[in-house]
């Protein structure tokens, strides 16, 4: 699918929110501190990390929910800045949330749901074509006509999410950033919805930012992957690249710790279990975010932040030590 | 002796819209110092199950009929005096949500503190210092610290530490975790399970692991209870579980979860939407959303099938396959083989 041109690209983005730490006090929270990162047209990139990591506020300072506190977001190589920037950029650009009991409004029938953006973005003329579209993206995620005018309390937590898809479908965008999107889900029902973002994809030429914490759906479901730690990217690969040769300690011992389901490798499996737990990011540690929790922390790591360089083709690290521990 | 025997339980929930029968005819057996697994999704009754044998189910929940015995003593129909012996005591339970299980106004000592006072003859002092060795226990540094704090001063992993610390103060025989991990991220999930599975062996306690995570089950347990809409459709070893499925439920639970392999492929999910418990159907629940369903699932729910000694399933499936190799005949008539 991917066609290798660059469809959103991100340069050290920050995205910083004001913490009132006492009367008339207050401090700067890093939740984004400098992420770079561009993602090509018909690809997914699975955006992975531990709560907390800033990956939800990165997705969500990309369609500029949160004003940007630094850095440059380009669009088609246009750089999205003033209003009507955004406006147009969302008319491409949309989002599918992760809790599809409290993303759609109690009070709308479904058909209202899926039609506010077409109204919002003026995208139909008169009412039949209105319903037209509604009943065509109905279609798209597999929902029956039936449904239209059916409230979203009368839904399964599946049926939910694909009536979420099909809203964030309708002003025909390309890129979608997909927020947990699944993570509410029963695994019966995951493996549904995740085939559907697939087809989806192939069907209308999709490009997908796949925010999630589950690693073993990211692995499915992506191109490419890139780990988050303490609002910095740690690590950013090809999807297998990463599964089979993660670089980064932290994407290691992420890795080894994901539960597999399969008892005998289960038991032969040799988890890196990390000590400790993620700073605030109030309090972020200096230098390496994650030298606290880090075996092979030293005093470099404190000293200064690793840059986030290019060690072969593609595969990206942060990390000051990456070539030896690796050797 | 099993130490746990769960026998034809069944649970039921009189709401206003009807009879909801979140557990149906549960049977199984833990015997110490081993780790049970029950898995489903949201909605089969797993952690109904979990609450009915420590009997803390909500209002409108009742045990309508079946047996749990401890040790050989019934405990449905005993009251209430004695399962405030066996609460805590006997078996203890850590619940989901390590944000909501503590009470925020107290500091940790002192809730830790009254669980021990309430369940042993120690004194105040006495039950400090236990409190202080059982935080030491579950890796909590600086115990003496941590005492004075409050449930908001520490992340959500170390709060399930607490939990795990104070169901394990009096050293009961079973702990029931119900989803102890969802909440929390891999790499604290990691630490946890490696505490536990630690402490398992350490105190030679049996655990109920209530999950929906087939990996953790997978990690964890040596025996599996799979249920659906409030029955069990296949229970054994955790081996045979998963390398020998024998329910067409289990089977496609399997099929439907990403691995290393399914990478750029499609996922085969189970088709389908969740289980409405008040529109039951009349044959095997998982019927309507079973691809291989043959007419005996709409009608007939079938009967608890031994595979082996290690493992049996309910599902009609296993004597289609025994017709298909020729090992039953249907004049012998299908229902009553096992």
């Amino acid at each position: 699918m991917s066609e290798n041109k660059t469809l959103i690209e991100v340069k050290d983005l920050k995205e910083y929110f004001n913490i009132n730490t006492g009367m008339f006090r207050s401090k700067p929270l890093k939740a984004v501190d400098g992420v770079s990162f561009s993602i090509n047209k018909g690809e997914t990139l699975g955006l992975v990390g531990e709560s907390g990591c800033g990956k939800t506020t990165v997705g969500r300072t990309i369609l500029h929910l949160y004003k940007p506190t630094g850095g440059e977001i380009r669009y088609n190589g246009k750089l999205i800045k003033s209003r009507s920037d955004i406006k147009e950029f969302r008319k491409k650009a949309t989002m599918v949330f992760q809790d599809p009991y409290s993303s759609l409004n109690p009070r709308m029938t479904v058909s209202d749901i899926i039609g506010e953006p077409l109204d919002v973005h003026k995208l139909t003329k008169g009412k039949k074509e209105r319903q037209e579209r509604i009943l065509e993206l109905m279609d798209y995620v597999g929902l029956n006509s039936e449904h239209a005018a059916r409230y979203a309390h009368e839904f399964s937590g599946g049926q939910r999410q694909r009536i979420g898809i099909a809203r964030s479908l309708a002003v025909n965008p390309d890129f979608i950033v997909c927020d947990e999107p699944v993570s509410a889900l029963d695994v019966s029902i995951q493996a549904q919805v995740i085939n559907m973002f697939d087809e989806l994809q192939d069907k209308l030429g999709l490009t997908y930012l796949f925010i999630a914490h589950d690693l073993l759906v990211v692995r499915h479901i992506s191109d490419r992957i890139a780990v988050m730690y303490l609002g910095r990217m740690v690590e950013l690969a090809d999807a297998n690249e990463i599964y089979d040769h993660p670089l980064h300690p932290y994407s290691q011992s992420l890795l080894s710790a994901v539960p597999v389901p399969d008892p005998k490798v289960a038991r032969a499996n040799k988890r890196i279990v990390l000590t400790g737990d993620i700073p605030s990011p109030l309090n972020a540690p200096s230098g390496c975010p994650f030298r606290t929790r880090c075996r092979y922390a030293c005093d470099k790591c404190a000293e200064s932040m690793p840059p986030f360089e290019e060690v072969s083709k593609g595969h990206f690290v942060a990390c000051h030590r990456v070539k030896e521990i690796n050797d | 002796m099993a130490l746990l025997e769960v026998k034809n339980l069944k649970t039921s929930f009189f709401t206003d819209a009807g009879e909801v029968k979140a557990v149906n005819d549960v049977s199984f057996t833990l015997d110490r110092g081993k780790v049970l697994g029950i898995v489903g999704e949201s909605g089969s009754g797993k952690s109904v199950t979990a609450y009915s044998i420590m009997q803390i189910l909500a209002g409108t929940g009742k045990i309508i009929g079946g047996s749990v015995k401890l040790d050989g003593q019934e405990l449905v129909g005993a009251g209430e005096k004695v399962m405030k012996t066996v609460r805590g005591n006997k078996i203890s339970i850590i619940f989901q949500d390590p944000m909501t299980s503590l009470n925020p106004t107290y500091t940790i000592g002192r809730q830790l503190m009254e669980a021990i006072m309430l369940h042993t003859d120690r004194d105040k002092k006495q039950a400090r210092e236990r409190a202080i060795e059982m935080l030491r226990l579950v890796n909590i540094n600086e115990p003496e610290k941590r005492m004075k704090q409050y449930p908001f001063e520490h992340s959500g992993g170390m709060r399930q530490r607490v939990m795990i610390a104070m169901a394990l103060a009096c050293e009961p025989d079973i702990l029931i975790a119900d989803e102890p991990t969802t909440a929390l991220d891999v790499t604290i999930q990691a630490q946890i399970l490696e505490l536990m599975g630690s402490l398992q062996k350490e105190l030679g306690m049996a655990i109920i692991m209530i999950t929906h995570d087939l990996g953790v089950v997978a990690q964890m347990c040596d025996e599996v209870v799979v249920m659906y809409a409030g029955s069990i459709c296949e229970q054994g070893t955790a081996d045979e579980i998963f390398y020998n499925p024998r329910h067409e439920y289990t089977k496609g639970l399997m099929r439907s979860i990403p691995t290393a392999d399914t990478a750029g492929k499609k996922l085969q999910p189970i088709t389908g939407t969740p289980i409405d418990l008040l529109n039951m159907p009349k044959g095997c629940p998982f019927a309507p959303r079973c691809d291989n369903a043959m007419k005996i699932c709409i009608n007939h729910r079938a009967e608890r099938m031994v595979i082996n000694e290690d493992h049996a399933a309910t599902c009609w499936m296993n004597v289609k396959q025994a017709i298909d190799r020729g090992e039953i005949s249907l004049e012998e008539g299908g229902d009553d083989h096992e």
